[in-house]
């Protein structure tokens, strides 16, 4: 009883509404205050669209509509309305009372192909990944050499090895000594072909492993940063097998938008800070010759020199971490040689002078104007940090003055993030669009409630009270399977609701297994409570046996299935547990309810 | 109400020979159609895009192809899907384009094939690599399925339980993607997965049975082999139809009102829990009684049979 009515709790959120909406959220410029809540009502009534209500949260602002023709429609007027500095999610938000939020209980999670969204799966080239990593050594050893004056003959890359060939075999040797000193992390070996003295550097495989999973880590947040630009609430980004990237967006509905997104370049600039010319002269439009305006991320004007010490390109790496002497939070990063000797020079002339970085993003970004699709190319340039040069230095700088650990943080992935660490290729893309989550529910809905009504009919009148008993067990199933999917905020596809009708056909079996086996004993003569505890007891071990065979079945379908499969193969599971338990302890207690305990001449079976 | 209103005493293994020359025939024929014809694999296997507009009135499909020839699709397949107005647009992967603008361009020429406004119902793409790798799980799950259930009833009952239920589950199995195969029906993840729950249901059947050819063998005296399978399979035929029965009537129900999309899945399950129950009568305890189960395989060693030596 308790089991059934925490079920009924936990399921209960199910049958609200759920509104199309949308989430209007600021951006580092721009705030949502009541201001805000002002201009979108006042936007929306003057367009004839009805706001169902609208709730101010942190930051946030949830318009809720009654329909997914006006939630769209006031997007389109919203987005001329507010600008670019609001992004405008699409998103369907639950009336659940909040009682029933508090002690956790939400309705459940629907998959993309219910409530309409975009699914992409992204491969990463991770061979790229690696060969990008091998042509960098490739530089860093001539310069290495050439700074320590070792002549070489040659470097090339060859299959999974650069080979540096040198003349005599003493001046390998050294330059065995230097390599090894310098790139712990690469496996050398001394080789003689012909007249050529080699050295064979190779990365270990541990290196290589930690190169493409920094690959994949980098882009999967290089990608979550493109995609939280985007607007969409609750965006899905996670990685998938070794080098797969999952990224889900659940209402929306224009993969261009999203694919343009995702092709995006982006790249960082080191640049002086100037401080000989005011800003407020730059504002006023003198800018002077050889430096440029450009904007922090908080908005505040800021004056950098034109030109540039070193690009993002030559990051090889950033990491964030904490400062050993003073124990502040620092970004540690590591250029390539070019950029270490640039990095060099100008710093050893700029002591105590501020350098900035700059994150500059580029992509094609198509709108409507006037009806026609319109595509143009959009730069964001923006300024990420200044910091002062304390002392001069090379290929390896701690940039430090950071608030939190959380800033710096923030940097390091800005730093990395800057480009792709590794070419990324669409390899599968799903987009469902509303009207057809819509239908899908709909139908989903549908077939269940029409299979259910079938089976109870065909039930009660098969099996007279013991099917009415049986239907009883039926629906508890269905508000257990329901509670727990939404406990458990496991998603609901379309082929999850299938699982749920499946396991609507196959519930009564339980049951129509224990019925047939009393019939059976009250055929052979038993009386009828006998009968009843023969049927359940004898009944068990089959039931027991059927079903942890289909189990077998829907962990196989869990483990190995992608998408659909597992929405399936996740109702199906839950489904045979509730089942089972409602089929044997729950009707058993009914029954025993109805005809225990007293002396019966006939069962209504 | 009763199927039966008193014992059936149908000579089930009578009719074995025959059951099993048809059984035979049938996965035969079957494999011979996906051998010979091969399945009509959909695009989450072959790779592939997919397009599903919603048009505003009834869209002539002739229409819908002389645009799509124009935008430089002349190998779209094009058909209705579910309604006059919705139309489902299959473009075969194509090398030197991008995949992922393919469908952008093919919608935006879809827009144009039908006065009124287009909608974009669905896009489904999938890279040639990510559709073999979904064959290759796909087959694997079935396999360990398979495996797995071979496993646990060798544990619970006796090997050649084990042999016969994976005998009927790859005849079902084999039969259930023969009629796929034979009508050309379209094969895609969810009918993968309905196979998959074929294996489950059909083998749910099948134990129902060997649980009480099992019980049988112990309790009965007298009786061969035959005539203790025979009155297990009329002992459980009741409750072997109505199980069948009202997976079935779910299953009529999201064939009819479960959508376009579910069409597959539900139709799979049809075939399957029909296949799964003849063949948990028949090929099942057939194959069992071939490989010549006999009492003394089955007379309890260990505790196993508590419920049965309970009995009087």
């Amino acid at each position: 009883m308790v089991l059934v009515l925490f079920g009924l709790l936990y399921a209960l959120p199910n049958v609200f509404d759920q509104d199309p909406s949308l989430e209007i959220s600021g951006s580092r410029r721009a705030t949502v205050g009541s201001a805000t809540e002002q201009t979108v009502r006042t936007a929306l009534d003057k367009a004839n669209i009805a706001i169902k209500s609208t709730d101010a949260g942190d930051d946030k602002l949830l318009v809720r509509f009654n329909d997914s023709e006006s939630q769209l429609r006031a997007k389109e007027i919203l987005e001329t309305t507010l600008g670019g500095d609001y992004t405008q999610a699409l998103t369907l938000s639950t009336d659940v009372p909040g009682w029933l939020q508090t002690v956790g209980a939400l309705p459940m999670y629907l998959g993309l192909d219910l409530r309409g969204g975009i699914h992409v799966l992204i491969d990463v080239d991770m061979d790229a990944a690696v060969s990008q990593a091998m042509e960098r050594y490739n530089g860093d050893l001539r310069t290495l050499l050439r700074d320590e004056k070792l002549r070489y003959s040659r470097v090339a890359v060859r299959d999974d090895a650069i080979l540096v060939s040198f003349k005599e075999a003493g001046l390998r040797d050294q330059a065995l000594d230097v390599i090894g000193n310098e790139y712990r992390d690469l496996q050398l070996e001394a080789l003689d072909e012909g007249e050529e003295f080699l050295v064979q550097a190779k990365m270990s495989p541990s290196e290589q492993r930690a190169v493409k999973k920094f690959a994949l880590d980098q882009n999967i947040t290089t990608l979550r940063n493109r995609v939280n630009a985007l607007g969409v609430s609750e965006p899905v980004i996670q990685q998938q097998g070794e080098r797969r990237i999952v990224v889900q967006l659940p209402g929306a509905q224009d993969p261009s938008k999203l694919k343009e997104l995702l092709g995006a370049t982006a790249t960082l600039e080191y640049r002086l800070e100037d401080t000989e010319h005011s800003v407020e002269d730059a504002l006023a439009g003198r800018v002077p010759p050889g430096s440029r305006l450009y904007q922090t991320r908080d908005g505040r004007p800021i004056l950098l020199k034109r030109r540039v010490i070193v690009t993002g390109n030559q990051i090889t790496d950033a990491s964030s971490g904490f400062d050993q002497r003073t124990g502040s939070p620092m970004v540690s990063v590591s250029l390539d040689s070019q950029g270490a000797r640039r990095m060099r020079n100008v710093t050893t002339e700029n002591v105590n002078k501020p350098m900035a970085v700059v994150f500059i993003e580029t992509r094609k970004d198509t709108r409507l104007v006037n009806g026609q699709p319109v595509t143009r190319k959009v730069q964001v340039e923006e300024v990420i940090s200044v910091a002062n040069i304390i002392e001069p230095f090379g290929r390896r700088f701690q940039t430090t003055g950071l608030d939190s650990p959380e800033e710096a943080h923030d940097l390091a992935l800005l730093l990395r993030a800057g480009a792709l660490a590794a070419p990324i290729d669409i390899v599968e893309e799903r987009t469902i669009g509303p009207s057809l989550g819509q239908d899908n529910i709909d139908q989903g809905f549908a077939s269940v409630l029409i299979g259910l009504a079938v089976v109870m009919i065909f039930m009660a009148i098969y099996y007279k009270v013991f099917g009415l008993v049986a239907n009883m067990a039926l629906l508890t199933n269905l508000v257990f399977i329901v509670a727990v999917l939404s406990m458990l905020q496991a998603t609901l596809t379309l082929p999850g609701i299938a699982g749920i009708v499946l396991t609507v056909g196959m519930a009564v079996d339980a049951n129509v297994l224990i019925f047939e086996r009393i019939r059976e004993e009250i055929r052979n003569g038993s009386t009828p409570q006998a009968s009843i505890f023969a049927g359940y007891e004898k009944a068990l071990s089959t039931i027991v046996d059927a079903n942890i065979t289909t189990l077998i079945a829907a962990v196989v379908l869990f483990s190995f299935g992608t998408g659909p499969i597992k929405g399936f193969a996740v109702t199906l599971f839950i489904g045979i547990l509730t089942s089972m338990f409602t089929a044997i302890v729950g009707t058993r207690a009914v029954i025993n309810l109805i005809y225990g305990g007293k002396r019966v001449a006939r069962l209504s079976i | 109400m009763q199927i039966f209103k008193r014992k059936t005493e149908i000579d089930f293994m009578g009719k074995r020979k025959l059951a099993a020359i048809l059984s035979v025939l049938l996965v035969l024929i079957s494999l011979g159609s996906v051998l010979v014809r091969g399945l009509s694999l959909g695009i989450d296997f072959t790779g592939g895009t997919l397009v599903e507009v919603g048009y505003a009135e009834a869209a002539e499909l002739s229409k819908v192809r002389g645009v799509l020839g124009e935008g430089g699709f002349g190998d779209a397949q094009v058909q209705h899907f579910g309604t006059s107005r919705d139309v489902l647009v299959r473009l075969p992967p194509q090398a030197e384009l991008a995949s992922a603008e393919l469908s952008d361009r093919a919608f935006t020429a879809l827009k144009q094939a039908q006065a009124g406004e287009a909608t974009l119902r669905r896009v489904e793409f999938v890279g040639p690599q990510v559709g073999d790798e979904l064959t290759e799980d796909g087959g694997l799950a079935m396999l360990y399925a398979l495996i797995g259930i071979l496993v646990y009833v060798a544990l619970r009952f006796e090997y050649r339980f084990a042999l016969g239920s994976v005998i009927a589950l790859v005849h079902d199995v084999l039969i259930t993607l023969g009629i796929f195969s034979m009508f050309q029906i379209e094969f895609d993840l969810t009918v993968l997965a309905a196979l998959l729950a074929v294996i489950g249901y059909s083998l749910n059947d099948t134990i129902v049975v060997f649980d009480r050819i099992r019980e049988n063998f112990r309790k009965m005296r007298k009786g061969s082999a035959v005539e203790i399978i025979n009155s297990s399979l009329n002992q459980t035929l009741a409750r072997t139809l109505m199980t069948s029965l009202t997976t079935l009537l779910v299953l009529v129900a999201l064939f009819v009102f479960g959508g376009e999309i579910i069409h597959g899945f539900a139709f799979a399950l049809i075939i399957g829990v029909l296949v799964g129950t003849y063949s948990s009568i028949y090929v099942a305890s057939t194959a069992v009684l071939m490989l010549g189960i006999s009492k003394a395989d089955l007379m309890p060693v260990v505790k196993e049979g508590a419920e049965v030596d309970a009995e009087p």
